[in-house]
């Protein structure tokens, strides 16, 4: 088996390539169902020896090296694969979740004309991020890193003869940039200071160069932060999740959900080591997690477009996952970006399958009464928010309440922390709750026009599943990680975690569902209205950012495209051709004038000689 | 010499002047033929002054000169009338401001 681990990636990689080139070689056009096969059936061989590779139980970590990638002086990156716990759970997800994503797209898609370039797009993402989390070195990560940075692009931009769609394209790939300039930067002050970029190598090197506290690494790993800050849109970088939903459901849920955004946790993860060198990153690391949690559960709260409340709702579960990775909980991190794979995924292409079948409808309150007519989709909604919500027992419940624990017995500042992922908890409960009832209870707005077929059922019923059980689930990754501590706090901080999800539950059946509670006299009050105003448009950052940089930029822009330094060349040009007319003047081709120009200097010459007292 | 005594000054005053006119001429008038007549005015000129200061000094160089002034206007006319006859037939006019293609 371990001989065909260079398989995973490249069965998407050749099918992505025959899906680009085929269409272009043929004279009509391919059937859709052969496309299917295709780009499917890649992605469902990659799962199978995934999974084969999984259950035969390593022994790990497994490294291959294909060949070396280049060699400059001492740096030779390899094209090389490093297998352990960790990287084996990324490929599940990617290879397992990304299977069903694309089950699911055969149908959402169909019809679409640009079928072939759909998945195309979708198996370079799979391959590329296969690529990120298999890659042995920071370099191949880098790659897998911007490759999948680019797929997003290409699919949140896949309707790009909307102008909106593509704005919100160059969004996503520009933010993004921003946090990969700073990932990029931390490469190479890794690579100066230690000599290498093989992520082992990495762990011993700092270990045994840098004392923990040392600035150094703290530089290093605010930097690697930085670029897990673009990708896994956190503060303040997460700017651009919420309008990458222009892509199709389906992408968002197999990038924007599932795997491509928490490609930030993954790399905090895999170069843990070098972050436990620099406990001021870990705290800002926790710190970033927590405050993008509760900003984007507040968000959630009012957004009234289905698909940003997922948005923000991930958001908000990846903020958990950071904060997580800041206690030192990196088992659970790992482990909530398992489960939250799972129930983010089933909820968006839930999502896909509701906008599906009413008409591309995106607004929640055009909804409602859905329960009895979708009731597939319903049982994935519930499946699904009550995972979100993590309430007891569902898979959520297990990763998320391992984290609060965890938390909790952080030394420095822990209860606090603690506190505040209870209200991101609660405020979970509320939005997700919220969600549901307008959807699926209530009296019906609009008629549905479809049902989901199989291809949307099955993977969606396989999710729910996962969502149900995937707590139960142990993930290898105690090899990986330093162990964390075994101490238990006491009884209350359990139950209290447990309760809160409930409390929020009812809260949320309160509002929206029972008719006791009625938002409406709040919601006349200006000041709610503004607050309401000011969570919709998630706190003013988008237009703080506007201000500060994006119209700064367009006016510099502007200022620069009359080119004002290219006046000064122009000046020069002017004075010359006004100078050439002047002279050319002269040249009238009258014998007469030249015969009187003549005259003029040769009565000058005369003139100096005699009066002029000088030597000619 | 006897007699006619004309001081040097007198003659080189008229040769002066009849270069000054020939001058003037060929910068005023825009016919090409009485442009080369006045060049002919000034030739003679210089050629007048040459011939004065040959007498006044008792040499022959002067009207030396002179024979050469009479052969190089000679042959001056002689190229100077081809160039007429070209000017005519290609402007159609002997004005020599029409004459203006080399204008910059």
């Amino acid at each position: 088996m371990t001989e065909l681990l260079w398989l995973i990636p490249l069965l998407p990689l050749l099918s992505a390539i025959v899906l680009m080139v085929l269409p272009q070689l043929s004279v009509k056009a391919l059937p859709q169902s052969l496309i299917a096969v295709i780009g499917v059936g890649s992605v469902g061989s990659a799962m199978l020896l995934t999974l084969t590779l999984a259950l035969s139980g390593g022994p790990y970590p497994i490294e291959q090296t294909l060949w070396t990638w280049m060699a400059v002086g001492g740096f030779t990156p390899g094209v090389a694969f490093y297998i352990d716990g960790l990287t084996l759970v990324m490929m599940s997800i990617i290879t397992g979740v990304g299977f069903l994503i694309h089950v699911f797209s055969s149908e959402f898609m169909l019809g679409d004309h640009s079928y072939a370039r759909y998945f195309a797009f979708l198996n370079l993402f799979v391959s590329a991020m296969l690529i990120l989390v298999m890659a042995d070195n920071l370099l191949l990560l880098f790659l897998g890193w911007e490759g999948v940075g680019v797929c997003s692009y290409f699919l949140v931009g896949f309707w790009y003869q909307q102008p909106d769609n593509g704005r919100a394209a160059r969004k996503a790939f520009i933010v993004t940039r921003i946090g990969d300039t700073a990932m990029a930067l931390g490469l190479l002050l890794l690579f100066s200071e230690l000599g290498t970029l093989n992520i082992q190598g990495l762990g011993v090197a700092a270990a045994g160069q840098w004392q923990a506290g040392d600035t150094m690494p703290l530089i290093a790993c605010l930097l690697l932060l930085g670029g897990a800050v673009g990708k896994s849109a956190q503060l303040p970088l997460q700017t651009w999740l919420p309008d990458a939903m222009a892509g199709p459901t389906p992408v968002s849920a197999l990038i924007h959900a599932a795997t491509m955004v928490t490609a930030g946790v993954y790399l905090i993860a895999r170069t843990h080591e070098l972050f436990l060198l620099a406990p001021t990153a870990m705290m800002v690391v926790a710190l970033i997690g927590l405050a993008t949690s509760l900003m984007a559960a507040c968000s959630a709260l009012v957004q009234h477009d289905i698909k940003r409340i997922l948005a923000y709702s991930t958001i908000s579960q990846i903020g958990y996952m950071f904060l997580a990775l800041g206690v030192g909980a990196w088992a659970s991190g790992i482990f909530h970006l398992m489960t939250h794979a799972f129930f983010k995924a089933l909820l968006f292409l839930g999502s896909g399958a509701i906008i599906h079948c009413l008409h591309h409808e995106h607004n929640i309150f055009k909804m409602g009464g859905l329960r009895s007519r979708l009731p597939v989709v319903f049982w994935s909604f519930i499946f699904g928010s009550a995972a979100l919500a993590a309430l007891p027992l569902t898979s959520g419940f297990f990763s998320k309440d391992q984290i609060l624990v965890q938390v909790f017995l952080h030394p420095q500042g822990g209860a606090w922390l603690w506190f505040g992922a209870l209200v991101g908890a609660l405020l979970t409960a509320i939005y997700s709750f919220r969600l549901v009832f307008v959807v699926f209870f209530g009296v019906a707005n609009t008629e549905v026009d479809k049902k989901p077929g199989w291809a949307m059922a099955v993977p969606l019923s396989l999710l729910c599943m996962l969502a149900a059980v995937g707590g139960l689930f142990a993930i290898p990754v105690d090899n990986v990680f330093p162990a964390v501590s075994e101490h238990h706090p006491s009884i209350w901080v359990e139950v209290v975690s447990a309760a809160v999800p409930l409390l929020g539950l009812s809260i949320a059946y309160l509002l929206f569902l029972g008719k006791q509670w009625s938002l409406q006299p709040l919601l006349r009050r200006p000041l709610s209205q503004r607050l309401r105003y000011f969570w919709l448009n998630h706190w003013g950052l988008d237009a703080l950012y506007d201000l500060i940089l994006v119209r700064p930029y367009y006016s510099l822009a502007n200022a620069l495209s009359s080119e004002p330094i290219d006046r000064l060349y122009g000046a020069i040009v002017w004075v010359n051709q006004q100078l050439h007319g002047l002279l050319s003047r002269t040249q009238g081709g009258r014998v007469r004038s030249y015969i009187a120009s003549m005259v003029l200097g040769l009565l000058l010459l005369i003139a100096l000689s005699l009066y002029g007292g000088g030597e000619m | 010499m006897e007699g006619l005594d004309i001081p040097l000054n007198h003659i080189l005053l008229v040769a002066c002047l009849l270069f000054a006119i020939g001058m003037l001429g060929l910068m005023i008038r825009r016919n090409i033929i009485f442009m080369l007549m006045s060049l002919e005015v000034m030739l003679n000129a210089a050629a007048l002054a040459f011939v004065a200061a040959g007498a006044h000094w008792g040499q022959a160089d002067g009207q030396i000169m002179f024979m050469l002034i009479l052969s190089v206007a000679a042959a001056e006319v002689a190229v100077g009338l081809g160039l007429v006859l070209q000017v005519q037939k290609r402007f159609k006019s002997l004005d020599m401001d029409d004459a203006n293609r080399m204008r910059g």
